[in-house]
């Protein structure tokens, strides 16, 4: 996916000089809101922007949409209800019922991932769970989260997901030095799982609309781009669900660390 | 992404001279702090209001519904018991009114057969009566037509014998008219 991304970026650059130009990866850039400079840690950019959108959308369906309480719902009293629905079933069947108390975390993060992906699909706006930054304070959240949770609920006994009791004993030990490194890669994956799909996606649009500067090319060009669009509204909601589902996977290792 | 003036300005570690991106921004370390602080914050803003309203409210929505729900489905579990309740009692009233109804016709009939068997004997009583008299009287007529013809046959035997010239005496008369009459 980087490598991609990066071949894209010099492509760019050699195109430049051809008269198309090619900037797949300006779109993922941080800018300040406020004039120009540099970008410290509290400056107001467009991350904060796009962020605060997100937080705007989550009230507006989650609160203000749920406002009348009734009986029968609204439209978006369904929509918020199907999503409350939908992640308390998957926390309640993949956790257990003692998962349930983490529910509100975990709604927190599916919540945060789904909107923050689809108001990315907004031409021109900037998409925050591209970032690895992002998706990794994320998965490292969840990871350390999960990791000091099974100590606490477990104490040693924790260390049980990692020496597989099913296995014949001369296995054990290389079966524990594979769950260690699978164990320590988890937030890894799980942070690059959701950044690369959404910036490759936005990307590979990106090049392809940079194509519809050629008249010949611009219509393929832009039924391309239509049907990227479309892949990534799936995508959109389908990473979201990843990420939200393997969390709960997590979550239930550090409750019931037994096989 | 859009077009700007190029500046040198806004050249820096992760933008090169014409305001584009160098590599990838998302490895561009010089962005990452802000992206993190302002997740940070945006997570527990998320967080809390959720936690604090929107799943609160979601639940208790959800439960009263639930409730609703049940408290309907006992309603027309109770309704559904009463009404077959009340089929039962009419279907009994319509039971009870038949017999009702079949135990007054028999009686009603009873009472009329009664009637006619009363009424019957007595007209056989009368019919007998009238019979047994008219017997009496046929009898006493028949007696009378008997003695009648006896008058007449001695009568016309008297007066036979005497066109024919002789005179036999009366006794001797009635006593072959009376022999014939046996016979």
């Amino acid at each position: 996916m980087a490598t991609e991304a990066a071949h894209g970026a010099d492509m760019a650059e050699h195109a430049v000089e051809g008269g198309l130009s090619f900037h797949p990866m300006d779109q993922f850039m941080i800018k300040p809101l406020f004039g120009a400079g540099d970008v410290g840690m509290f400056t107001i950019t467009n991350v904060t922007l796009w962020m605060f959108i997100c937080i705007l959308a989550i009230i507006g369906v989650m609160v203000l949409g749920t406002s009348r309480r009734a009986i029968i719902p609204s439209r978006s009293q369904s929509v918020a209800e199907l999503a409350y629905g939908f992640i308390y079933k998957m926390v309640e069947d993949v956790t257990g019922k003692d998962g349930l108390k983490y529910f509100p975390y975990i709604m927190t993060l599916f919540m945060f991932i789904v909107f923050s992906n689809f108001l990315g699909l907004i031409p021109m706006s900037f998409t925050t769970t591209s970032h690895i930054a992002v998706t990794w304070v994320l998965a490292l959240c969840v990871f350390l989260g999960v990791t000091i949770l099974g100590f606490v609920k477990n104490g040693v006994h924790f260390l049980g997901l990692f020496w597989v009791t099913s296995a014949p004993l001369a296995l054990r030990p290389i079966l524990a030095v594979i769950e260690i490194i699978s164990y320590f890669v988890r937030p890894v994956s799980h942070s690059i799982r959701l950044a690369g799909n959404v910036m490759a996606g936005h990307a590979v649009m990106k090049v392809f609309a940079g194509f519809a500067a050629l008249a010949v090319v611009s219509p393929v060009s832009i039924v391309a781009i239509t049907a990227i669009y479309g892949l990534e509204v799936l995508v959109a909601f389908i990473q979201a669900y990843v990420f939200t589902i393997l969390t709960c996977v997590y979550l239930k290792d550090a409750l019931h660390p037994a096989h | 992404m859009a077009v700007e003036p190029i500046t040198e300005e806004m050249a820096g570690v992760c933008v090169d001279a014409h305001g584009s991106a160098i590599g990838m921004p998302q490895l561009c370390g010089e962005w990452i702090p802000n992206q993190i602080f302002w997740l940070i914050i945006t997570l527990v803003v998320i967080f809390f209001v959720l936690s604090r309203i929107a799943l609160p409210r979601i639940a208790s929505v959800l439960a009263e519904r639930q409730g609703t729900i049940t408290n309907d489905i006992s309603a027309a579990e109770e309704l559904k018991r009463q009404a077959k309740d009340a089929e039962a009692a009419y279907e009994k009233a319509l039971a009870d009114a038949r017999t009702e109804a079949q135990a007054i016709a028999q009686k009603t009939r009873d009472e009329i057969k009664a009637k006619l068997d009363a009424a019957t004997v007595e007209a056989d009583a009368k019919i007998a009566e009238k019979s047994a008299e008219s017997e009496k009287v046929l009898a006493g007529i028949r007696a009378s037509a008997v003695e009648s013809v006896e008058a007449v046959a001695k009568e016309t035997a008297e007066a036979i014998v005497a066109a024919l010239g002789t005179s036999a005496d009366q006794a001797a008369i009635d006593a072959a008219v009376a022999n014939r009459m046996k016979g």
